[in-house]
């Protein structure tokens, strides 16, 4: 367990001596920051006569905080596949993973290790991201079971998208090819229902209930589902244990 | 020495895809002992470290360090080995220090043990002053300290070193061969080298490997050795009729440099006769050598001797 750890802490302050995940946490607040939460809020204020008028339910949490976590997932989509690409693809190229393999840790810690120190990093993006509607609670009242829901369904995919990342980089020793083929899988993961809306067949409707975007907007309504819980974390699982096979399968030479 | 081998390997053997790129390698290695594996590149040299360091699976055989089979009980056989492969692996934007550190939590050493096993690595090593440079910025003979004193920060009990002193400097190579022979005396050391001398300066045995398989094992001082020649010099030399003629005399043949390369029969007595008649002849005796056949000729004589190239099988 403490090499696990071990592997994590290095690999997480690899990532920030190099300029890659400062850029990204100041990127990603640069463009939520104006570009949708101050808009969205801008927007909330105009409606707002409109909402009270019609004695609507609708708050400043779901009109706010819904929107905003949507466009971060789509946002943490194209960044994560950048953070992926190099944890087993650039170490393999290198080889600097043979101390990893000549080391007294498993295959599972190994991958583990790489994925916690991922987990880390994505969970301060997040918290950067919910940090901004949290600031509305100094003004006014928030509906926290909304912005709980929400932020756990942003988390919930930022590992989704890090296991899926993870995966693809241990498929090659090519960063560039990891980072373009982890980005090709998430996009096919977000959009599988997009034909699933327009068309009504039942294999349609059947891939469309497989993709992350169905599951995800649920939780950042603010519709709490075990089921939905449970498809994200069976899906980290899956990418998980094949990233673990892979490296083996590695050792043995494919 | 301790009666359990350290290092035991059986059978072993590994294909990349229809290349047999190593076929049924079987040894021991005790403490106390530094075995050199020698061949010419592609032999097969760098899989079997890679093998005995459980970084690639053998496709059969066993390889069992200290007691602890590699394939069934990865873990605590790994925690007895270092293994210095051919590059090392280092991170560019670690210093020493923090790369050493990071090695030997990784190989969970104890914490409050941490701070001196790094320090004693980093002496061994010769990197005690250049703690806080950064591995990106350092030179291949530095580059390759580093690598080696990752290898034995845990103490390891089997030390496998692929080409330890590739990129060395001449004094660098000093030390670092020093280094080895002092790792040997009590650890088990593997290197593989394509440097003839360097194994005959540090190893107590070699194994010539030819397209993967053991062509040659033998202790380094039971190499096949001297046929009893010696490099002789004379001022005033006869005619190698006159020499032939003396009866301790076996073979004469010229040598460079104006020398004779004669062979004697007689051991040690056939020698001081040799020398004796030499003074009576009044020939002006300047050198007497004996020949030992070298590991190179050894080498050659192996790798060349059934006549095929190398194989394709990757290093």
């Amino acid at each position: 367990m403490s090499a696990v750890l071990e592997i994590a802490s290095r690999d997480l302050r690899r990532l920030f001596a190099g300029p890659l995940a400062w850029c990204v946490l100041a990127l990603t607040q640069l463009i939520l920051g104006p570009f949708f939460f101050i808009v969205y809020l801008w927007e909330f204020g105009t409606k707002q006569p409109l909402l009270v008028a019609a004695s609507s339910s609708f708050g400043i949490t779901a009109f706010v905080a819904a929107p905003l976590f949507k466009a971060a997932a789509l946002l943490l989509l194209l960044v994560v596949p950048l953070l992926t690409m190099r944890a087993l693809a650039e170490e393999r190229r290198s080889g600097t993973l043979t101390l990893l393999l000549s080391s007294p840790v498993s295959m599972t810690g190994i991958v583990l290790g790489k994925y916690l120190a991922l987990l880390a990093f994505l969970a301060l993006l997040v918290a950067q991201v919910a940090l901004m509607p949290l600031s509305l609670a100094l003004g006014g009242a928030l509906d926290v079971g909304l912005l709980v829901s929400a932020t756990l369904g942003l988390a919930l995919c930022a590992a989704t998208f890090a296991a899926a990342g993870l995966y693809m980089s241990s498929l090659t020793a090519q960063p560039g090819t990891a980072g373009i083929t982890a980005l090709a899988v998430l996009l096919a993961l977000w959009f599988m229902d997009s034909g699933g809306a327009t068309a009504a067949g039942g294999s349609a409707q059947a891939l469309a209930s497989l993709s992350l975007t169905r599951h995800a907007d649920a939780l950042m309504r603010g519709i709490f589902a075990s089921a939905d819980v449970a498809y994200f974390l069976l899906l980290i699982a899956t990418f998980l244990v094949f990233t673990v096979r892979r490296l083996d399968a590695l050792r043995r030479g494919e | 020495m301790s009666s359990e081998p350290l290092l035991q390997v059986t059978d072993l053997h590994r294909y990349y895809g229809p290349v047999h790129a190593v076929r049924g390698l079987d040894f021991d290695l005790r403490r106390g002992q530094v075995l050199g594996l020698l061949g010419a590149n592609g032999a097969g040299k760098s899989t079997t470290m890679a093998m005995l360091a459980g970084v690639l699976a053998p496709s059969a055989g066993h390889i069992r360090v200290a007691g602890h089979d590699l394939l069934q009980r990865p873990l605590a056989a790994k925690a007895r080995l270092g293994y210095l492969p051919e590059v090392p692996p280092l991170f560019a934007e670690l210093s020493v220090d923090e790369y050493l550190h990071h090695c030997a939590r990784l190989r969970a050493i104890p914490r409050q043990r941490l701070a001196v096993a790094v320090a004693d690595a980093k002496a061994r090593c010769g990197l005690a002053q250049s703690g806080s440079r950064l591995l990106g910025n350092l030179s291949k003979g530095y580059r390759q300290r580093v690598g080696i004193a990752q290898a034995i920060v845990h103490e390891p009990d089997l030390l496998i070193l692929d080409e330890p002193t590739s990129g060395l400097d001449p004094a660098q190579l000093r030390e670092i061969r020093a280094l080895i022979r002092e790792l040997g005396e009590d650890h088990a050391v593997v290197l593989s080298t394509h440097v003839l001398p360097e194994a005959q300066a540090i190893c107590d045995s070699v194994q010539i490997i030819h397209q993967g398989a053991l062509a040659l094992a033998a202790p380094m001082n039971a190499l096949p050795g001297s046929d009893g020649s010696h490099r002789v010099r004379l001022a005033r030399a006869p005619s190698a009729a006159d020499i032939a003629a003396l009866d301790m005399v076996e073979a004469v043949a010229p040598a460079d440099g104006g020398a004779l390369t004669v062979r004697l029969r007689g051991g040690d007595d056939g020698l001081a006769r040799f020398a004796a008649a030499c003074c009576a002849g009044g020939w002006g005796l300047l050198e007497l050598t004996p020949e030992r056949r070298s590991l190179e000729d050894v080498f050659i004589a192996v790798v060349c001797g059934d006549g095929t190239p190398g194989g394709g099988a990757p290093a």
